[in-house]
Parts: structure tokens; sequence; C-alpha cells
């Protein structure tokens, strides 16, 4: 309906600013699971019904306890002994009526035991506060499935992410601070043309003050190139050799002293990013070389087949190089002049992504599939983001705790600095380690701190050692382990409730780049890691 | 004092429960069940290897968290709402909260303690109503005012106060007043006149969390090159030379609107008027037609207009809670706070950097020493008037300069009242020396950047 559309596109409309309108759409057509609605859970969830993600289904076999009442904002003390799935849906529903909220009231072992299929159905699962053995158990059957799997925990003052996804790709990654496309380094035919229409000593003082910078410095550089033996300004020196014949080049006012043009300044303090040589940055190359870019069949994803076809366009029609990105910044110019100029690099966009989709075309007639199957705009929008495309890949949580594959280099060159974040992921490897042995987690109750202290020892160096892991952990870290007595301060799980719900945003739309694959909070110093585990 | 109209709500006594006792079910409608407080109580009643110095583990830290502590909250918009939340189920139970909005339906992507039936009502009052009936216990006093409706004696009753803003002036009016507060006895600081401040600040996936100590860290006009000013487009590039279509719509929005005034004389464009950012919107398209400029639409135009920051849950919910635990570790002096400045974006993976923010010398706020201002006494008051508005460490938004001349107190120049401005208007166009003023005299500054007037020394340079 018009007036539900309407109203949706005000509510939205602050995040709509960040990820469009076809991210929203990617967000509402996903349904996330919940396993666990501890304060954790629900403040992820929260940041993911807010913004209207299509649907959510917490599984949680838990009653609610007082305890969980005390840190939870989406449970009420009148929930007390009913389950924690349902009661936590309520509240979190109630959030927001586009979201359609469900419940299932089961441990996430037994459905395991007993549907593992269960969980094929999500767009992403999230599992909060999961004891070791169930999230490795869920971590393989997401694994096999390709369900990507996020395991969040908030322990005392700790918060800790894992991401398990096998291959994430990443068309739009918004870069914040993105270098342009100019191309002066190498002029394409349509840009030279238009820069030679230009003559800079015949221009009267208005035209000359406000012809865009862009053809002031490539009308130099071409001077300095037949005077150089076709070589650029390479070293300091040179730049600001460069610069000064540029400054010499403004006009002069009857007595002689250079006139006031602002697009003269704007050339020469954009000559150095302007004569960065157009190459293809070493990320992308080994894109091109991988498997699923050389090895297109009738399953490989889009994305792949695109690129592929990115690929190929770069060894012909490109010479070398990406399609044309086709956007300039802006900068001082009349109207005619910049849009004029903005056309030359707009049109050569459209040509090169028009090549891109021959090729495209191409690819997908050898596998036998229709040429529909990859949209114009899909084309358009990868060939525009060439530069900034992003593959995330994690490993499995089955090769993170392997002993045969555990990433030590990463852990024991964390360590050399002994109180980094790495000692906190130790610590929750440690505690889960107690808590297989002694079915509950250390210095719950007060009595027990003081004796856990000793016990929680016991598991770390049986860790470290069935690990190899030549590390030493102070004493300090296990007494606070043993001191957090595995609670779950409010504003803790908030912080982490905000940290996986963009996380979790990113999966689901595609847009911007997921961290990979551990991230690590600690509220005592407010500061945080991300290490590859 | 505007406070005193508002009548404290009741609260109901808070019952201390020990570890194991068992509550039967009937007890809704008490605001204490057994084991309400146990994620919290690790952290006062327990030792460890990294508490704060000062600390003492002791039950009676609950007690004073929950009965005596006051906390301040400014703003009760993306990052307030988070705010009282966190600071509700952190055990803080007596909270104020500020806020001189109504809600918009642009909130309710983020701003979950409002519904779309609240729509037009305050902030302040929506958000408290919400706390105090899902916190059983908790007290959020709402406040639908500015901040500038408060004087000291209203700031002054609380432990630490909490901001959530979306504007640097009135970050800047907050540390004033903060600042105003402090009590030196014989030049030193009295540490009980402190008032701990924990700003957050957020915009779309980038946030920032700091803890200022006024008087004794770096305050927020010492860092005001974090916060370098808006940049608007030059004039001529909107009237004659439009590039993009942000140029087409200031046109209309800063020059076609005053000319044409579609909606009768001296009515101001209104950005949550839609029929306006309409107008203002087709006549945009007819500018950028004119200039064969694409890519106006009613988004961007909305955009521009209003000057919207994109804005989601996750930062302010992340933010939000970065300043909750600052203030809880304040409130207990379990850990030692945030020193001092926290920096965090999560457009690619997730960074934070954290790092001390240093205390400036001269700052304008927080140094005590009167700044200097150099001047050549043929300077022109417009020119001393030009550097407290564009210098980057002052940044001031409409000065009022008063002076003492021969023995009477002058106002050289004051923008904010009509009349007053047509009057010293001319003043502008004087030397300084014309103007009677002498080297090494005092300034009096106000602006709405400072609750207090500032004071300067006018050095003349030959």
């Amino acid at each position: 309906m018009a007036a539900t559309q309407a109203s949706k596109e005000q509510k939205y409309d602050r995040q709509l600013r960040l990820w469009g309108d076809h991210g929203q759409e990617s967000l509402e057509n996903a349904h996330v699971c919940l396993i666990n609605a501890t304060a954790t859970g629900t403040e992820i969830l929260k940041n993911l019904v807010l913004p209207g993600i299509g649907a959510f289904t917490i599984v949680d076999g838990h009653t609610v306890s007082g305890e969980d009442v005390g840190n939870n904002f989406f449970l009420s003390n009148n929930s007390i002994g009913k389950n924690r799935a349902q009661a936590a849906t309520e509240l979190l529903q109630e959030l927001n009526s586009d979201v359609s909220g469900n419940f299932v009231e089961e441990s996430p072992d037994k459905l395991l035991d007993n549907d593992p299929e269960f969980f094929h159905r999500f767009t992403i699962v999230i599992g909060v506060h999961l004891p070791e053995s169930t999230c490795l158990r869920l971590g393989s059957v997401l694994w096999s499935a390709s369900v990507p799997f996020l395991v969040c925990r908030t322990y005392g003052l700790i918060g800790y992410m894992r991401l398990a996804v096998q291959e994430h790709t990443v068309i739009e990654s918004h870069p914040d601070n993105a270098l342009e496309d100019l191309r002066l380094d190498q002029p394409f035919s349509e840009l030279k043309k238009h820069i030679q229409s230009y003559d800079l000593d015949k221009m009267d003082k208005k035209d000359h003050s406000h012809t865009p910078w862009v053809i002031i410095v490539a009308k130099y550089l071409e001077k300095w190139l037949s005077e150089h033996n076709c070589q650029p300004p390479k070293n300091y020196k040179e730049k600001e050799a460069f610069r000064q014949i540029i400054r010499e080049g403004l006009l002069k006012n009857e007595n002689g002293f250079p006139e006031d043009e602002e697009n003269f300044e704007e050339a020469i303090k954009n000559v150095n990013t302007a004569l960065n040589p157009t190459k293809i940055h070493s990320a992308l190359e080994d894109l091109f070389n991988s498997e699923q870019c050389n090895n297109i069949t009738s399953q490989t994803p889009t994305f792949w087949v695109m690129l592929r076809a990115v690929k190929e366009f770069v060894h012909s029609e490109g010479n070398g190089s990406l399609p044309v990105r086709g956007t300039i910044p802006d900068m001082i110019a009349d109207s005619q002049k910049f849009i004029n100029l903005q056309n030359v690099y707009r049109e050569k966009a459209l040509q090169d992504a028009a090549a891109v989709s021959k090729h495209v075309e191409r690819l997908l007639q050898s596998v036998a599939k229709p040429p529909e199957s990859i949209c114009e705009k899909d084309i358009k929008l990868l060939c525009k983001n060439a530069s900034f495309l992003r593959v995330v890949r994690c490993r499995s949580l089955a090769e993170e705790y392997s002993v045969e594959s555990v990433n030590k280099d990463e852990i024991t060159s964390s360590m050399d600095s002994p109180d980094s974040e790495m000692v906190f992921y130790l610590m929750l490897r440690a505690v889960d380690r107690f808590y297989q042995q002694h079915s509950r987690y250390p210095g719950v109750y007060n009595y027990q701190v003081e004796d856990d202290i000793s016990k929680l020892k016991l598991c770390v160096n049986s860790l470290l050692q069935e690990y190899s892991l030549n590390v030493n952990i102070k004493d300090d870290y296990i007494h606070e382990f043993c001191r957090y007595g595995a609670a779950e301060p409010h504003t803790v799980a908030a912080f982490l409730g905000g940290c996986a719900a963009q996380e979790a945003i990113k999966i689901v739309s595609h847009q911007f780049v997921p961290f990979s694959n551990t991230f690590i909070y600690n509220a005592m110093s407010q500061t945080s890691a991300t290490l590859n585990l | 004092m505007a406070d005193a109209d508002e009548p404290e709500k009741k609260r109901s006594r808070v019952v201390e429960l020990t570890e194991k006792m068992v509550v039967d079910g009937g007890n809704a409608g008490t605001c204490e069940w057994a084991g309400r407080w146990n994620h919290i109580k690790k952290f006062l009643e327990r030792s460890g290897p990294f508490t704060h110095p000062d600390f003492e583990p002791s039950t009676e830290s609950l007690q004073f968290i929950l009965e005596t502590c006051k906390i301040l909250v400014i703003g009760a918009g993306g990052l307030g709402c988070e705010l009282l939340k966190d600071l509700a189920l952190s055990g803080i139970h007596n909270i104020h909260v500020v806020d001189m909005d109504t809600i918009d339906v642009s909130n309710l992507n983020r701003q979950f303690l409002f519904r779309p039936k609240d729509v037009g009502r305050p902030k302040a009052n929506v958000a408290a109503d919400f706390i105090n009936i899902r916190v059983p216990g908790c007290s959020v006093v709402p406040h639908f005012k500015k901040i500038q409706d408060f004087d000291e004696t209203f700031y002054r009753q609380f432990h630490i106060i909490v901001c959530g803003l979306d504007s640097v002036v009135a970050r800047r009016w907050m540390n004033g007043m903060l600042l105003s507060l402090l009590v030196y006895e014989d030049g030193v600081l009295d540490p009980g006149s402190i008032i701990p401040l924990i700003d957050g600040g957020t915009e779309g996936f980038k946030g920032n969390a700091r803890v200022i100590l006024p008087g004794m860290t770096a305050c927020i006009d010492c860092t005001l090159e974090l916060y370098p000013p808006q940049i608007n487009f030059p004039m001529c590039t909107i009237a004659s030379m439009p590039r993009l279509p942000e140029h087409c719509i200031e046109y209309v929005r800063m020059l076609l609107w005053p000319k044409e005034t579609p909606f009768g004389d001296g009515v101001a464009l209104d950005g949550d008027d839609p029929k306006h950012i309409q107008w203002v919107y087709q006549k945009s398209l007819e500018r950028a037609a004119e200039f064969n400029i694409t890519g106006v639409t009613y988004r961007l135009t909305q955009g521009v207009v209003k000057r919207i920051i994109p804005a989601v849950a996750s930062t302010n919910a992340v933010i939000a809670a970065a300043c909750a635990t600052e203030v809880f570790k304040i409130a207990s002096s379990a850990y030692i706070p945030l020193n001092n400045y926290m920096v965090f974006n999560d457009v690619d993976g997730l960074y934070t950097y954290t790092f001390e923010a240093e205390r400036k010398e001269n700052c304008s706020a927080c140094s005590q020493v009167p700044l200097d201002l150099h001047f050549a006494p043929s300077s022109k008051l417009q020119e001393l008037l030009h550097y407290l508005t564009e210098s980057t460490s002052l940044q001031m938004k409409s000065p009022a300069i008063t002076a003492t001349v021969e023995g009477k107190n002058k106002t050289l120049y004051l923008q904010s009242v009509a009349s007053i401005e047509q009057r010293t208007r001319p003043n502008l166009s004087k030397t300084l020396k014309e103007l009677g003023l002498t080297h090494g005299q005092e300034l009096a500054v106000a602006d709405v950047t400072t609750p207090q007037t500032l004071l300067f020394r006018l050095c003349f340079t030959s």
C-alpha cells in the first residue's frame, strides 16, 4: 500500500541514507535466528528489529529467572518462570510492527538432535552464550549449509564476537577515503580529445579562472611529458617543479602580479593525488587469480561471473585497467565546463560497463544460462565499485578449535604483549573448559571465588598444553575471570549488541565490510581488537 | 528555578534482599525480586586485581547507586533513549532527563522508547514514562526544556552528567556550565565541586565517547579542532555556477525562497513541512535542468535543507553503552575511568581508538587565564569580531563584546538584539583606537557557546 510505503520511507529515512532502498529491501527479506534471549541476545535483536529486519525467531529452552529480568530490557518481572524465548519475543515484537517475531521453546541441542535442518531457513544465525559443545555442533551444521553464523557473548567486562562464514562478497563496501579515478596518467581517447579542446593560452580571464583543475593538470602534464621523455614527475623534487610550472600558468594582472585563481590553486593542491598511477591493487589481483573467478560453472554465484567479466575486460578493452568509475569530485569551474567534463567520464563508464556486460553474456552462454540471469543494474554497480570489491573468508570454528589447525602464530605473537586482548580470548576458552569439567562457570557465588581461582588456573594450563601454546597468562586475569562469575552487565551487553547487529546487517545487505573473524571488547579499558583465529 | 515545577516521581522503597532468598510467583507490582542485581553485585561486592585503587568492596555500594546517586541525561534522542535504559539497568534509579524536542516519525528507527502514537509529544516525557514502567523502581524525571533554561542550582545537584547531544554549541554550553561550578580555594581546585561530564556523539557508523573531569582533564573547548566547522558552499557557486544537485537545492533554499515567499510573506522555510520541501524539490529540479545537472531527488532535497545526518540504532547503542559503562565506573569507583577519549567506526570491520586528549594551555573555556587578543590599534572592530567567529579554537557564533571605557561599561557590538545591533553596528568600521580601547584592557565576550562571559586581554601590536 502506498501509505505504508510512504510512512516506512519516513520512519527509515535516516538509515536509508546509509544503505539505500536496495539495502533496506535485503533487510526486509531476511530472517534472523537468535539463540538464547539473554541481555546480549535481546540487545542484538533490538538493533535489528528497529531498522526493520523481515523476521526473527528466538530459540531458547530456558525459563526466565529473576537474574535475567534484572539486566534485560525485554523481560519483565511478571515473566519470571515463563519460557524466555516467548517472553522476549513479546517485548521485542512490540518495537516494530513491520517485523514478524517467532519463538521456539527448545534448546538448540535438542533441535540439533532432532531437526538440524531447522537452521537452514535462516539468513543468519546468531548464537549467544552457547556452551562450547553446542557452539561447535551448530557451527558445523551451519558451515555445511552455508548459513552465516555469528557467535556472541558477554562475560563480565569482556565482549566477544566470532563470525563464521565461508565466503562473503561485498560489492558496495563504501570506503571512507577512496582515491578518485581520473586516469590522468593514461587518459582514454575521449578524455584526451576533451582536454585538447581547451587552449589555456587563448582563454579570457573568466574562462581561464573557471577551468576545472583536472584539465589544468592534464595540460601541463602533456607539456611535461613531451619535455621529459614521456616520464611523469616521480619524486618530491619533480612534483614541486611541476607544481611551480602550473603556478607560472596563473594569469598576471597589469602590474605583473599573479591573479587569484582558485582553480589553479586546486590544481596545485591536487598534483600529488592526480599523478597517482592508475593501477589494480593486489587484493583485487588476488580475487582475479582465485579459483572461483577462473572456474565459471552454472553454479557460480553472480559476483564471480561479473568479476570474471571484469577481468576479461581488463585484459582486452580495458588495456590493463578497470572499467572507468565515472564520477569526479566537485571542483571550481563554471557549470558547463564541469558538466561537460563529468559527462566525458560518465559516458566512458557507460561504455566500459556495456563492454563488461558483453563479457557477462558470453560467460553465461558458455554455461548455458540465460543472459537475463544477471541484470544490467548489477553489472553497472559492480563496475562503479570495481576498485572497492571485497571478499571476506573466515575459517570454520572446527578449524579454530582443532589442535592441527589452531592459529598458533596469531596467538603467540599477540601474547608477546601479555595484556593484549588475546588474553581475554584465551580466558574465555579456559572458562568454557571449566564449564565442561564442573558444569558451571567459575565464581558464580561469592564463596566459590577463592577456590575457583586455582581450578581455573588448571583449566588455563591444560588449554595451553593441549594446543602447545608457549604463552604466559598473568594470574591477575585468572582472578578477574573468577571475579566476573559469568556476570552479564547490561552496558557491556548493550555495546556488543550494537556491534553484532551491525555486523549482521552487513552480512544480510552485502554492504560495508564485516569483521574477520574474532572481535574482543574490553570495557575496563574501552579498547578492542580484531583477531584472526 | 524551573525544576521546582516538576513533582518528584514517587519511588517505592528499595528492599534489600540476600542472594539466596526465594520469592514466590506472586510478586508482580513490587520493584524488587530475587537475583535482580546479581549481574552488578559481582562488581560492587568483590575485590579484584584491576579495580580502582580507591575501591572497597561493600554491600552498601549498591544502595548508594540505587538510592542516592543522581544522574542527569542531556538529550532523549538516539543516544538518550539508550542511555536511560543502560543506566536504569545498571541500578541507577534517580535520573533526570532534559530534551527540548518533540517526537518525529524519523526518530522511530532508533529511539526505541517512542512509538508511532507518540509522534508530536515531548521526548523527555515519553522516554521517562516508558523507563519508569519497564524498569520498576526507577525514577526518571523529565524536563521538556532547553539546557539553557536551567542555572547552576539545577546542575549542581547531580553526581554525574551524561550528554547525548546533537550540537557542538550545546556541548560547549554544558561544558562551560560545569566549569562555572568549580570552586577554587587559594588557587587549589576543590574536588568536591567537580561534576564529571560524559559526552557521546554519533554520525552514521562513527561515534565517540569521552570522559571530562572539568578543571582536571581536557574539556570540550580544549579539543575544538576535533569538531571542524561545517563547510558551506561558496555563494558564487550557488548563485551563478552550480555543478552539483546540492548547489541547486541551496540556491532555492537561500536565494529563491526569500525572493518568492511561496507560502506567504515572512513565512520561513520549515524543513519538517512536506509541502515546503516539495516546493523546494520542484524548484531545485528546474534549476538543475537549466544547467544540465542530474541527481536532484526528494530525499537529497530534504537532506540538504535539514542538514540531515544519517543515523542507525547500532552506533547509538554502542556509544551510549560506552558512556553508561563510564558512569557506572565513576559512580561505583569500581574501575579507573576511560582516560579519556574513545573513537568508534564500524564501516570496515570494527575499529576503536582510545587516547588521552590533552588540555590546551590557553583554552578559552577552562584555562582560567584571560586570552590575549593581538591587534593593531588601527584594526577595525570588524576584524576582531571576525577572529572570534572564524578561529578554529574559538568558533563563536554571534559574540557580544563589551569593555570598560573611561570607567563606564560600553557595549561595543551585540548581534542578538536588533535595536542594539543597529546602534552598535557603526562601531564595526571604527578602529580599536577610535573606540577608546587601550593596550592591556579587558574585553568581556558573551556567546551562545558558553554560559559565562569570557574575558580577553587586548594586546596592541605596533
